[in-house]
């Protein structure tokens, strides 16, 4: 194969992880909070929270590492809020999963106005791995990365050992089938629950700040842009498991990459914009087939509040 | 001595009013909280949102435009709840209702008498059709409608942009993404010295009271409640199950798209970008906040209509951004999942 074509190659696959990588990371934190049982539909509003105080943190110390640990304590913090309803109060989480991503959004808005296009000088920046970087094509793809990416893809790993190969994973995953019986093994449901819900917000946390500080530097209004529902739907797709999410993310990522790179060919952003939705309609249709029905991996418990009988 | 909660029976009609009053009255000191620590006086702000919004000739015509579509979303979005269907797809049921008229008004190459009906029935089709495949995909398959409705408001959107920067594009909008303006025979009259179409105000109250006699006076009304409240008592009885779940989505569908169309025809004139502000998406809280009634509906649209106006309101007078009602929204209906607690348990004092 000629070099301009594999470099075109080279460069859409790590666009398409660039892009990915927020959606992965926001993804494998949903993972975890749906495993325990527990919806978050407000992602998009953890992801603009992140996002701002991302930015924020890292335009005041220039430290992007600093921004990023912001990043996912702001949205930790908000997460919480829902954990305490789900958990708690035993309400109902879709309507809690919303006004999160109301109020992110929301808070986000107000809070970030004074940052509004400001320029970020010590943005995330790609670190080549030496050697590793000379390979073809997995070199440029894959080595030519920033910090960021390379962390959530052994984060993924490092969750899909945990969830499927370690006693917490179990823990997790008993709490999200059959919270009773977990209960009756001395599993605190209420411990994991919190527990994954702030995981899950703070892992959205980082993916918002990972835009605003690598993806696209920089902070507006509305920068995540709907990723926070993709990543929901993600969780879906990709059938709660994280390795999974990670070929689901670049794919869908691949998806938004496209759309720079097909737009000059005619054909309309919108287009390519709506696929990722349309997919994970007709992944949950061909998915819920009985025959497949015994490996989807969805929580039994998924939604539904704890109450122990007395 | 130790405060344990205990499961009530059937909470009474007050103690549910009571729980939706206290979530809309305690959202204020929050976000008074949240105003505090962005430097802008929370007293003044609240004033100059609620004073212009409730206190002024406009500010109530305006609260009235945006309550309309709230209302018919709303009232919608009540059967679905009461059937058990977590709907979030009324914001696309919306949009592609908007889309439907838009082809009657510009391309079908019907004449003037017969437009602007034949506008409501496509429109009002086309969100039922487009609400009832996470109905059937619920009913037949078991996939959850949450996420269904949820990747559907975001195919709509896309179609709406495709259309308006695509094929539809207006001929003398100078790139504006939109389409061109309607003829005046497909568009709605509105009250002189307001922008509230009549028909859509008539349309709106008219909603309220259909579907609360749907609701609480006919069989299919009947059924519907029955299957929200105990699916296996629903079961057991010999209802059809799956036709109900999918008549509930067509009719909050049918719903959502009488709001798309209203605001085409009666407000924009055309379809562009942004003809919802998220009508669709925020009518969950009126929904939730009415305790799935439609009459209270009603109140509950007009307060979160205000909130629509008042927020562009300070963004005006304040400087502050259009998103501090998603801050109010927010806090609101989080209050509003909340308070579902007092409503279930009970707190007992045990020593």
């Amino acid at each position: 194969m000629s070099s301009p074509v594999l470099n075109i190659i080279a460069s859409a696959i790590s666009d398409s992880i660039r892009a990915g990588t927020p959606l992965l990371l926001a993804t494998l934190g949903e993972v975890y909070t749906e495993k325990s049982g527990v919806v978050n539909l407000g992602i998009e509003g953890l992801m603009s929270v992140g996002a701002l105080a991302g930015f924020a943190i890292t335009l005041q110390t220039g430290n992007y590492a600093l921004g990023l640990i912001f990043a996912a304590l702001s949205a930790a913090l908000l997460s919480s809020i829902h954990a305490f309803v789900c958990v708690h109060l035993r309400s109902n989480q879709t309507i809690s999963g919303l006004a999160l991503a109301m109020l992110g959004m929301g808070l986000s808005s107000l809070f970030g106005k004074p940052y509004v296009g400001l320029p970020l000088k010590n943005n995330i920046r790609p670190i080549s791995v030496p050697i590793l970087e000379n390979i073809p094509l997995i070199g440029p793809t894959l080595f030519r990365q920033d910090v960021v990416v390379y962390v959530s893809i052994m984060l993924a790993i490092a969750l899909w050992f945990t969830l499927f190969h370690t006693r917490y994973g179990i823990s997790i995953r008993a709490v999200g089938e059959n919270p009773a019986s977990a209960d009756s093994l001395g599993i605190s449901v209420s411990i994991v629950r919190y527990f994954c819900t702030v995981l899950g917000g703070s892992l959205a946390g980082m993916a918002g700040a990972y835009i605003s500080l690598g993806y696209t530097p920089g902070w507006n209004e509305n920068i995540t842009v709907g990723r926070g529902w993709i990543a929901v739907a993600l969780t879906v797709f990709t059938f709660w498991n994280p390795l999974r999410s990670l070929v689901g993310a670049y794919l869908f990522g691949g998806i938004e990459a496209m759309q720079f790179r097909l737009q000059p060919m005619g054909i309309p952003p919108s287009m390519l914009t709506m696929l990722p939705y349309i997919a994970t309609i007709l992944a949950l249709m061909v998915g819920t087939r009985s025959r497949f029905r015994k490996r989807l991996g969805a929580p039994k418990a998924l939604g539904v509040p704890y109450e122990r009988e007395e | 001595m130790k405060v344990k909660f205990e499961r009530r029976g059937a909470a009474s009609a007050r103690l549910v009013a009571l729980s939706r009053f206290l979530s809309v009255l305690l959202a204020f000191p929050i976000t008074s909280i949240v105003f505090l620590a962005y430097g802008t006086n929370p007293v003044k702000a609240l004033v100059e949102i609620f004073g212009n919004v409730f206190g002024s000739w406009f500010g109530i015509c305006e609260t009235l435009v945006k309550s309309i579509p709230l209302i018919l979303c709303g009232v919608g979005l009540t059967v679905a709840y009461k059937a058990g269907i977590i709907s979030i797809g009324a914001e696309g049921q919306l949009l592609v209702g908007a889309i439907a008229a838009t082809w009657v008004a510009i391309y079908s190459g019907v004449s003037s008498p017969l437009v602007l009906p034949l506008m409501f029935i496509l429109g009002g089709a086309a969100g039922a059709a487009y609400a009832a495949l996470p109905g059937i995909l619920r009913a037949k398959l078991g996939l959850s409608e949450i996420i269904i409705t949820l990747m559907l408001n975001y195919v709509a959107q896309n179609l709406l942009v495709w259309l308006v920067t695509g094929p539809w594009k207006g001929k003398g909008e100078w790139g504006f993404p939109q389409t061109d303006k309607f003829p005046d025979y497909a568009t709605l009259q509105a009250i002189p010295g307001t922008r509230i179409p009549y028909v859509m105000l008539t349309m709106a109250l008219l909603s309220i009271a259909v579907l609360y006699f749907l609701l609480f006076r006919t069989k299919l009304g009947y059924e519907i409640r029955v299957l929200g409240d105990n699916p296996d008592a629903a079961k057991f009885a010999g209802m059809k199950i799956t036709r109900l779940i999918i008549a509930s989505m067509m009719i909050s569908g049918f719903m959502a798209g009488l709001a798309g169309v209203g605001e085409v025809a009666g407000i924009q004139q055309r379809l562009k970008r942004g003809i919802s502000p998220g009508y669709g998406f925020t009518a969950i809280i009126p929904a939730w906040l009415s305790n799935l009634n439609p009459i209270f509906v009603l109140p509950a649209s007009i307060l979160v209509g205000g909130l629509f106006v008042g927020g562009d309101i300070i963004q005006i007078s304040l400087r502050l951004p259009f998103g501090v009602v998603n801050v109010f929204n927010g806090t609101i209906l989080i209050l509003l999942a909340s308070s579902e607690f007092l409503v279930k348990y009970r707190p007992v004092l045990r020593t």
